[in-house]
């Protein structure tokens, strides 16, 4: 199967919800388990916050997110044109945050890089950040 | 996101219901702090029954709750996580450091 998506919104914390589950129907045109479909809306979740609150932080902004699903592979690009991200090895590190809030966890990255396949974060201080995640589905061990 | 909390002695349980993200992790931890402090909370039950969904958000939530009560010598425990909260409490390691069951 082929087929694409384009989502766009604002940087507002309440498109969160709405970001994951559009994707969440789109994946759906796959055949997935329930499980599958959580890794990928949680995925989502991670990198739309982190492009609403770090991306943008104090500013607004638009988020685009472009969802591809090929045979039983779904890709998902979520891009946003806010800060940046001066130094990708130690923002993706488990534990790191660099935001200031005491209730961060840190684990964003580590949530998208276990619970998807490939992920990729492609940044520039001053331009934006870009991450492109995916995932094939239905491999189970009898296939 | 709606919340139910009820202080019994110095044990707070808290049963948020609904999708935990960053949009409402703020509200949250108020809304959880306050009674904390009001009631002198020295444990907390969360019971995660009612939550359909839960991001990192929740993690820093809940390492923020237990840090506090740690600290007062009380504890956090957590209880009929859905699958996905028990995957992402699992890969958290927060099930190392608060009771789960
Ligand atoms: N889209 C983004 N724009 C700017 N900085 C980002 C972006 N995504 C992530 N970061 C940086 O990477 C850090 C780690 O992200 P993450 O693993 O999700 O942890 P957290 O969001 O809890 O801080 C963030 O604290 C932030 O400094
Ligand atoms: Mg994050």
């Amino acid at each position: 199967m082929e087929n694409y998506m384009r989502l766009e919104f604002p940087s507002k914390s309440q498109n969160e919800s709405l970001a994951r589950s559009v994707v969440g129907v789109f994946a759906t045109q796959l055949d997935l388990t329930v499980e599958e479909l959580a890794d990928i809306k949680t995925a989502v979740s991670e990198a739309v916050t982190n492009a609403i609150i770090h991306g943008y932080a104090n500013t607004k902004g638009t988020v685009e997110i472009i969802g591809r699903i090929s045979g039983n592979e779904i890709a998902i690009t979520i891009t946003d044109t806010g800060s940046g991200i001066p130094d990708i090895d130690l923002a993706m590190q488990p534990l790191y945050s660099g935001s200031a809030d005491e209730d961060r966890s840190g684990m964003g990255f580590t949530v998208m890089e276990s619970f998807m396949d490939t992920l990729k974060v492609d940044s520039e201080p001053g331009k934006g950040t870009s991450v492109t995640m995916t995932k094939r589905v239905g491999v189970d061990a009898y296939a | 996101m709606n919340i139910r909390m009820e202080a019994i002695g110095t044990t707070l349980v808290v049963k948020p219901e609904g999708e935990i993200d960053q949009s409402c992790a703020a509200e949250l931890r108020s809304d959880i702090d306050r009674e904390i402090h009001r009631c002198h909370i020295k444990n907390l039950i969360l019971d995660f029954g009612g939550v359909t969904f839960m991001d990192s958000s929740g993690i820093g939530l809940i390492i923020g709750r237990y840090k506090q009560l740690k600290a007062l010598g009380g504890k956090t425990i957590i209880i009929r996580p859905q699958p996905q909260v028990d995957k992402i409490l699992e890969l958290s390691g927060l099930k190392k450091l608060v009771e789960c069951g």
